[in-house]
């Protein structure tokens, strides 16, 4: 970006400062002998042109709108629609977090972002001896097509945009969501949201895993195939690097390991005969915030320019949709303290702008009380309002990409950038994501990074305030959400009368042409929907492909 | 020389969290314990299994999911129907101040939610083990 000769000359204008401050160590020292991010990246005293000599501005960073899109997806970003403001949430029944979504809507959110609980995930329904104790728990806990028109119930289907966390039953809980529409009078075409259907993180980080390997990215490719046709403006996949850092990984690593993740998916939907333009521009990526602001924002710009370079070099994608990489932020559950948990309002913030400014599509504000229990409604407000000051009030939303050019930001972004991908050559020559989860290698990387976070904690090395400086004695008891217990017992007869009012044996009649086809090569999704429109439960779904496919076998490693 | 404190770290219940589990068994470890942890999705019965095969003086269980109420509780009481009573059971994850008088009272001895230092609980089972 600089003449050699202006350089020339930086270069020994900044050997004179240095030398200088140098000198003036022994009497005024710095408070450490090494600086670092958060991710414990090494960080220099000053950045100056020498950092980004080799940037080249047209190639490296472009126009917002435009490859490498280093910059931005869009041209006008904010200045044209803020992020979705999206608040993850669900607990209890159905009727419970219908009335927290319409709560939320009336408040100003301007998207739904169902939790589900952990039995859902997993593909049991509430009566199951596993669920015992976790119905309603995490999430909302749906059973059959009838606790989804509770959920949505009053909810226009074709007005909101929905985001559904939802993994190894995801193709389960679509087919429930487009049969709602269809009561409603809304066809799939106009559906508007996402699923996460990332199996490869839940063997990673988040565990709600049910089928092996080969039989979940099947499921997954079914639902690209099936959306491309049938519900074009759905993301079928969020590709997601959030649990694999609250896991405990660094930024980097979080780059990396999400888009090996990434890699992976569209290397299994060519495999199974799609076109790579045909589905890449419905991928969509889910990223953590943490606190430390500069880091992240760089975070977000290398993670697009590497996908980018990614999908045109590798994959040759040729839409720009396709080489676009649009992600959805939530603030880092991890960094929430028990401790004076209030103060978590301030860290939301700090990770709201990170986010912000690192140009996200939509946003989840954590509440101040989540190290605790599920947040109060009062709490949800204070963290919706966050996005809302930072939007219309903290000035960050006027120009786009308002950091680039920053020495510090476009080193750091080179930097997060070389670093993932390494870390993708190393996982290539492992034979790809699922290969490296299957030998712990990508597990391992994370629990060293989180083990040393730790011990660094525990020295000091690391302050977290009110947790190992800055304490105080606390006894105000504090205001916390908590789940009806009688939720199990509710949801159990919802079941028991589902199944005396449904046609068992259309049901029956469903589930086994299900279970015939996925012995199969046909794509389920057809199938799935017809299962669930006769009221087949979530658990009956998993259960006949849990009897085809067999379940996955975790593989522990410390 | 004494015989190494053997130490079971489980999950219980359908939680996938386990950073805070893969942590503390490492931290156990480092502190000279024998650990074992039994990974993902362990009903209580399981649990209990794992400890009387594995003849520890410690199960150490992580959840962050809320169902501590339920399954903490009810690992004792199958410890106790196979007639283990000097196992020192100990709990952590996100479990709010309220419900720890409860869980002590069943026989959960330590409770640690989140911030603890590993070190507290090293000190925690060195004081409090039983065999």
């Amino acid at each position: 970006m600089y003449e050699e000769k202006k350089l020339e000359q930086i270069k020994s204008s900044f050997k004179d400062w240095d030398e200088e401050v140098g000198k003036q160590l022994g009497k005024r020292p710095e408070m450490k002998e090494i600086f670092a991010t958060g991710s414990d990246k090494t960080v220099e005293r000053l950045y100056t042109p020498l950092d980004i000599s080799e940037l080249d501005y047209e190639k490296d960073l472009g126009y917002p709108g435009e490859y490498p899109y280093t910059r931005g997806v869009q041209p006008t970003m904010y200045r044209g629609r803020f992020w979705t403001m999206r608040q993850y949430a669900g607990f209890a029944s159905a009727e419970e977090s219908n009335n927290r979504y319409k709560y939320l809507l009336e408040q100003g959110q301007t998207g739904l972002s169902v939790a589900f609980d952990l039995p859902t995930q997993i593909g049991y329904d509430s009566d199951h001896a596993l669920s015992e104790g976790e119905v309603g728990k995490v999430g909302v806990a749906i059973d059959s097509l009838r606790d989804m028109e509770i959920l949505f119930d009053g909810i226009p289907l074709d007005k909101v945009s929905t985001s559904m966390t939802i993994n190894a039953p995801a193709s389960v809980l679509l087919a429930m969501y487009i049969a709602v529409a269809e009561k409603q009078g809304v066809t799939p075409g106009q559906l508007r949201g996402t699923i996460q259907n990332d199996i490869l993180k839940e063997y990673i980080a988040r565990g709600t895993y049910i089928f092996p390997v080969e039989e979940s990215m099947r499921l997954i490719t079914n639902i690209f195939e099936y959306c491309s046709k049938e519900v074009p403006q759905w993301n079928t996949i969020s590709i997601s690097g959030y649990h694999i850092r609250e896991a405990g990984s660094t930024a980097a690593q979080e780059v990396a390991f999400t888009l090996a993740d990434g890699i992976a998916y569209v290397d299994a939907a060519i495999k199974a005969g799609l076109d790579v333009d045909d589905f890449a521009p419905r991928l969509s990526f889910f990223f953590n915030a943490h606190n430390d602001l500069l880091e992240e924002v760089s975070k977000y710009r290398a993670a697009r320019r590497l996908w980018a370079r990614i999908m045109k070099e590798r994959f040759g994608a040729k839409k720009e949709k396709s080489l676009q990489l649009k992600f959805h932020t939530q603030t880092a559950g991890s960094t929430l303290t028990a401790q004076q948990s209030d103060n978590n309002i301030v860290r939301v913030a700090i990770q709201t702008l990170a986010a912000v400014l690192g140009g996200t599509q939509s946003l989840h504000t954590n509440s101040r009380d989540e190290a605790l229990a599920l947040p109060t409604e009062d709490s949800v407000r204070i963290a919706l309002r966050t996005q809302q000051i930072v939007a219309h009030e903290s000035g960050v939303i006027e120009t786009v990409d308002p950091l680039a050019g920053s020495y510090y930001i476009e080193s750091l972004t080179n930097d997060i950038e070389k670093e993932a991908m390494d870390y993708i050559e190393k996982i290539d020559n492992l034979g790809g994501a699922p290969k490296a989860i299957e030998k712990g290698f990508i597990q391992k990387e994370i629990q060293n990074s989180a083990y040393k976070y730790q011990m660094q904690v525990e020295s000091l090395e690391k302050i977290v305030v009110g947790v190992n400086k800055f304490r105080i004695e606390e006894t105000e008891k504090k205001e916390l959400l908590k789940v009806d217990p009688h939720v199990e017992l509710m949801q159990k007869k919802k079941i028991e009368r589902l199944k005396s009012i449904r046609d068992n044996d259309k049901v029956q009649n469903t589930l086994d042409v299900l279970k015939a086809k996925a012995e199969t090569e046909e794509n389920l999704m057809p199938f799935i929907i017809d299962a669930v429109k006769e009221y087949a439960t979530l658990g009956e779904v998993c259960g006949v492909l849990r009897e085809v496919f067999g379940e996955y076998e975790q593989s522990v490693i410390l | 020389m004494d015989k190494p404190i053997r130490v079971l770290v489980a999950k219980p219940g359908l939680d996938g969290h386990d950073r805070g589990a893969k942590v503390i068994a490492r931290a156990l470890r480092d502190a000279g314990m024998e650990v074992i942890y039994t990974g993902l999705r362990q009903t209580p019965e399981q649990i209990v299994a794992a400890a009387v095969q594995e003849d520890v003086d410690v199960v150490a269980m992580s959840i962050l999911s809320g169902a501590h109420n339920h399954l903490f509780p009810k690992v004792v009481r199958l410890l106790k129907e196979e007639g283990i009573e000097d196992v020192l059971v100990l709990g952590g994850g996100v479990i709010p101040e309220d419900d720890i008088p409860g869980l002590k009272e069943a026989g959960v001895e330590g409770i640690f939610t989140p911030g603890t230092p590993t070190k507290e609980v090293i000190e925690f089972i060195k004081g409090n083990v039983k065999k």
